[in-house]
């Protein structure tokens, strides 16, 4: 069987494998890597199928990768537990799940008591991204006593998962360093602060009455009565109903992330990536990284959303990028195998005759997050001092989320009675790294009297600043004079590389004229963070230009690397003395020739699964609306189960608003669904205290 | 702005108000349902659990139950829709002298109404209810002819079949008054128009008392509310909904109770030591503790299951404790079907038919004598309360 894991990475360390545990899936040995999820251990086997639905028997796998829906369900230990929770153990007894679970028939008498633990506190953070993290350390500077909380093992949230340079500005975020280094750095000061309590792997569970909110720390049901509530549990991953989209090997790129990033193993060997925000553009890239192939991007607007330096990078390295595509529908047995997609209209209708097919095993959807919320709406409903921060307020980038929870962190003091201030200037730059992309006005052109330079292809607004700061003789300016302004070369330049290194968009090359006596060659460096065995010295490579247009070849010289140079490697390059301002990349994949889809149609999408946990279609739910005309999330849950399963209709409630809408409903006349605990399912160990010595629980 | 005449309006789409707009649709009358919020159901409704007995220890409710489980049990025959009917019985073991006897003594009466229902001995009831802790298990009552029922797929469906024969349903539309003559209902008003029927029937659940007092009556229905939960699904292995009637050693629990439905999931249950008064309905973090400790010390498997929602439903309860159905003291054209103290959904259709009944012919679908004893008019504040609730 296949061990699909990585082996080496550009970025992340790799530990090498020696000590590995032994567990079967349905009665077949493998092996695991001591303490990894049941689900990467299945996914490195090459195992994509976890088990099938009880209602249909439609395959069920990988989604959420994140504890929040239950597709991952399997049999352990005697009972049904997530695989993406749940690490495997030597020995381990896992068996997909077909249908319900039996209860193990396990009558042993045992004497319970209820368990409650109550915790008082001044502020309860839950979270503990980059929101959480940096507001618990603004609260507990100031002296406050804090509880912070996160469902996850260790702190950082989705920091941990982030391997590339973070915009922003230098001075207040971190920019240019990697999202993963930011989160340890985050941790380290939360850890530091005595008045600060961290509970990892105890997700909060629900708000109750009189502002009390269930925690369950560490497997134990835990109250805690903050005067404060802090929300800053991120954001979740919006999906997209098209037929074929509950197969496994449809998820999110955020999943990806943490299967690829955190776990390490290969779920994938061909991509195609839908949307093209931040998120689709950064994983795309990340795939690369890993080894594996991305086939395509697609996006439905006629530009990507994301920002162009995401954009460019991987155009460059050879991914296609298709604007005004949309996907149709999945399409395999067990598994992703096929993909049709189409061109839209104006209108963003695919048009007949345009569809093209993409033959993956992976398709993951970036089209967007959503924050998440329930608890800041229960506490708001209750009459607590509730409060968000981060994804969870509104989605942003990390860099906007860290300035979020400082600000929030102020605004919590402030009501708690403690005069701080919160700066003006604070204000206006979390506004500012929270701003959308801004206009692309082109970069400025490189100067023409240098013997070395920098090629800064950075042409768009976007909040950056790094290359200003790294530059050792200054040269390098905004004239704009804020950090969204475009960066301009106003000075001499030593070469000394340390903006090529730091730049988070890998938009700047370095170009050295002086390389060769007779001025018909010259040396370029690229940044180059893509996987060793590509690009060896002597090797020619195929160069491409700022959008990924083919340029010419180059021969590398030399790959360095080095902790000066933060930790990125760069890629040498000899090149014809006219391409030295072209050359911004090197093409490491053939672009695939589009697909005609042969014999396949627009179709529709009425057989598109909404809600995962129960198994409704569009049809169903779209009939169901139309026949009794409601106006109620509620009615349809009531009527059709949609949202009545394990995720609580994390990823349904957003896809049936968009069906209303599809109606020709005002989602804003719709009455959204009630929240109720538990936001995800807890065993009912968690509730429980062995009173005797019995066998226990 | 006088919208057309209806043959009967129905204040409240819940428990009560679905199973009468159905019945009297089915029968040709033209129907118009009235409720607050913005669907059918979203009240009381969807807050119960789901279990359905004619076993309990008044006639008349025995009445009510058993009319109820006709519909209930016949309804997927009858229309095709399949409620979640799961006729798995009623089983309320005994682990006392005193919980035994209570149940003992009621069996003469439940079997005159002719209940299928009888004393069951410890292997009984353990082969009843799988995996039962015996410790002190003493026996206990088994009626294999009750069952459950999903609340919601149940009013989905009497909603369905209502508007299918014509009914008219309108949502977030609270009832402001009634429209009287002389010393009689006529119809109702809302901010959005007046509405004229000869016969109003109250089904308004926990806000019935206002509805009553808008014709001058004073018949208190105040709500309490219990909590309740569910599982995730897991196979089938628990048959019966169980009650067991001991209080619980932590003091806040008078009994408990608790099913697995026929979608698997275990959905339970229990009657807190101090009520709680009035429409809070804010799940509290004591309930599950409280609630996973009862499930699991009585079926220990039950460590294995996990908790997937909890919430919190109205008890609109009447002093007395039994339900309020039947003709309006001194007020014509209103009808009664309220104060169901947290069983309407059991008894829902059962009232359905009775109320459907005195619009059509004048009279109650049982004996009117034992109909009698839900009488609005009756001593609200005297009797005792039913031995088993």
């Amino acid at each position: 069987m296949s061990v699909d894991r990585l082996t080496r990475h550009p970025i992340l360390e790799v530990p090498v494998l020696r000590e590995m545990v032994e567990f079967t899936f349905d009665g077949t040995p493998l092996s695991a890597r001591p303490g990894e999820m049941i689900s990467s251990a299945l996914l490195a086997n090459g195992i994509h199928v976890f088990g099938r639905h009880a209602r249909d028997g439609a395959p069920q796998g990988i989604f959420c990768a994140n504890g929040q829906c239950a597709q991952c369900l399997v049999t352990a230990g005697g009972r049904a537990v997530k695989a993406c929770l749940t690490p495997v153990h030597a020995g381990m007894r896992v068996r997909s799940l077909a249908g319900y679970p039996k209860l193990e028939p396990d009558d042993e008498p045992v004497h319970v008591t209820p368990q409650v633990e109550q915790v008082e506190t001044s502020v309860l953070v839950v979270g503990g991204g980059p929101a959480g993290l940096s507001a618990a350390v603004e609260l507990a500077t100031h002296g406050t006593k804090v509880v912070l909380c996160d469902d996850k093992p260790t702190l950082g949230g989705k920091l941990d998962l982030q391997t590339h340079n973070f915009f922003g500005s230098v001075e207040d975020c971190y920019a240019g360093r990697r999202g993963m280094e930011i989160g340890r750095l985050l941790e380290e000061q939360v850890r530091a602060h005595p008045s600060i309590d961290v509970w990892t792997n105890s997700p909060a569970v629900g708000v109750f009455q009189d502002g009390v909110v269930g925690v369950v720390k560490q497997g134990r049901f835990t109250v805690v009565k903050p005067q404060a509530l802090l929300v800053a549990t991120g954001a979740r991953e919006k999906m997209l109903a098209f037929p074929g989209a509950d197969l496994p090997g449809v998820y999110g790129g955020g999943a990806f992330q943490t299967l690829v990033n955190r776990d390490q193993v290969k779920p994938a060997r061909r991509l195609l990536i839908v949307g093209g925000g931040n998120v689709g553009l950064i994983v795309a890239y990340q795939a690369l990284q890993a080894g594996i192939d991305v086939v395509a991007l697609v996006e439905i607007m006629p530009q990507v959303g994301g920002y162009k330096v995401h954009r460019d990078k991987i155009v460059r390295l050879g991914v296609p990028v298709y604007t005004s595509y949309t996907v149709l529908r999945a399409e395999g047995a067990d598994r992703v195998e096929r993909v049709i997609a189409a061109r839209v209209d104006d209108r963003f209708r695919p048009i007949e005759g345009t569809e093209v097919a993409f033959a993956v095993d992976t398709v993951l959807i970036a089209v967007g997050l959503s924050p998440v919320n329930e608890l800041f709406e229960e506490g708001q409903r209750l009459g607590m001092r509730v409060y968000s921060a981060g994804d969870a307020h509104e989605i942003a980038e990390a860099s906007a989320a860290m300035f979020s929870g400082k600000i929030v962190a102020r605004t919590i003091l402030r009501d708690l009675g403690l005069s701080v201030e919160i700066p003006d200037a604070w204000r206006a730059l979390g506004a500012l790294l929270a701003s959308h992309p801004g206009p692309v006005r082109g970069a400025y052109p490189p100067p023409s009297d240098l013997p070395v330079y920098p090629v800064i292809r950075c042409a768009q607004e976007i909040p950056c600043n790094p290359c200003t700061v790294v530059c050792p003789r200054d040269s390098i300016k905004i004239p704009e004079g804020n950090i969204l302004g475009r960066p301009k070369l106003v000075g001499d330049c030593t070469g000394c590389l340390l903006c090529v290194a730091i730049c988070p968009g890998l938009a700047i090359t370095m170009v050295d004229r002086r390389y060769d006596r007779t001025g018909e060659r010259v040396k370029v460096t690229v940044p180059w963070e893509m996987p060793e065995g590509f690009g060896a010295p002597g090797q020619l490579v195929p160069t491409t230009g700022a959008e990924g247009e083919p340029v010419g070849t180059a021969k590398v010289i030399r790959i360095l690397s080095g902790k000066s140079l933060n930790h990125r490697r760069m890629m040498v390059l000899e090149v014809p003395r006219s391409d030295a301002d072209l050359v911004a990349g090197v093409r490491i994949r053939e672009t695939e020739p589009l697909t005609r889809a042969e014999g396949a149609s627009l179709g529709t999408d009425a057989e598109a699964v909404i809600c995962r946990c129960e198994r409704v279609t569009k049809e169903t739910i779209a009939a169901y609306i139309q026949r009794t005309g409601t106006r109620d999330l509620n009615a349809v849950k009531a009527a059709l189960r949609t949202g009545m399963g394990p995720c609580g209709g994390k990823t349904c409630n957003d896809l049936t608003l968009r069906i209303f809408r599809e109606l020709g409903v005002d989602p804003s006349a719709v009455t959204p669904p009630v929240h109720r605990p538990f936001t995800q399912e807890v065993p009912i160990t968690a509730f429980l205290t062995v009173a005797d010595d019995a066998s226990g629980v | 702005m006088t919208h057309p005449e209806f043959d009967a309006i129905v204040i409240g789409a819940g428990s009560v108000g679905n199973p009468t707009a159905c019945f009297l649709a089915w029968e040709g009358l033209r129907v118009l349902v009235l409720d607050e919020l913005p669907s059918s159901g979203q009240g009381q409704n969807k807050a119960a659990i789901g279990g359905v007995r004619a076993t309990h220890s008044d006639p008349a409710k025995i009445r009510l139950g058993q009319q109820s489980l006709e519909v209930f049990a016949g309804w997927k025959s009858a229309t095709g829709i399949d409620i979640g009917w799961k006729k798995g019985g009623y089983c309320f073991p005994a682990f006392d002298e005193h919980v035994e006897s209570t149940l003992q003594k009621l069996l003469p009466i439940q079997k005159s109404f002719h209940l299928n229902i009888d004393w069951v001995g410890v292997e009984g009831i353990r082969r009843v209810v799988t995996g039962i802790n015996p410790e002190g298990l003493r026996g206990g009552t088994y009626s294999p002819d009750d069952g459950q029922v999903s609340p919601l797929r149940a009013s989905e469906s009497f909603t369905n079949e209502a508007v299918r024969h014509h009914a008219e349903y309108r949502y977030r539309e609270p009832v402001t008054s009634l429209l009287m003559e002389d010393h009689a209902v006529i119809g109702v008003k809302t901010d959005r128009g007046e509405y004229r029927a000869p016969v109003v029937i109250n089904a308004a659940g926990a806000h019935a008392t206002r509805i009553c007092q808008m014709a001058g009556l004073d018949i208190p229905v105040r709500p309490e509310s219990h909590e309740a939960g569910i599982s995730a699904p897991v196979q089938e292995f628990l048959a019966p909904l169980v009650v067991d009637l001991r209080p619980g050693p932590e003091g806040k629990t008078i009994n408990f109770y608790f099913g697995q439905d026929s979608d698997g999931q275990v959905i339970f249950c229990y009657t807190p030591a101090t009520p709680f008064s009035g429409e809070n309905r804010t799940s509290t973090f004591e309930f599950m503790p409280i609630a996973a400790a009862r499930l699991v010390n009585l079926i220990p498997r039950l460590r294995n299951l996990t908790i997937r929602r909890v919430w919190r439903g109205l008890y609109p309860m009447t002093p007395d404790g039994a339900p309020v159905v039947g003709k309006a003291p001194n007020v014509e054209g209103l009808l009664l079907g309220i104060g169901m103290c947290g069983q309407g959904f059991m008894l829902g259709p059962g009232v359905g038919k009775n109320l459907a009944s005195l619009v059509l012919h004048g009279t109650p679908a049982m004996d009117p004598e034992v109909f009698d004893q839900l009488s609005p008019a009756r001593d609200l504040y005297g009797g005792g309360k039913e031995s088993l609730r």
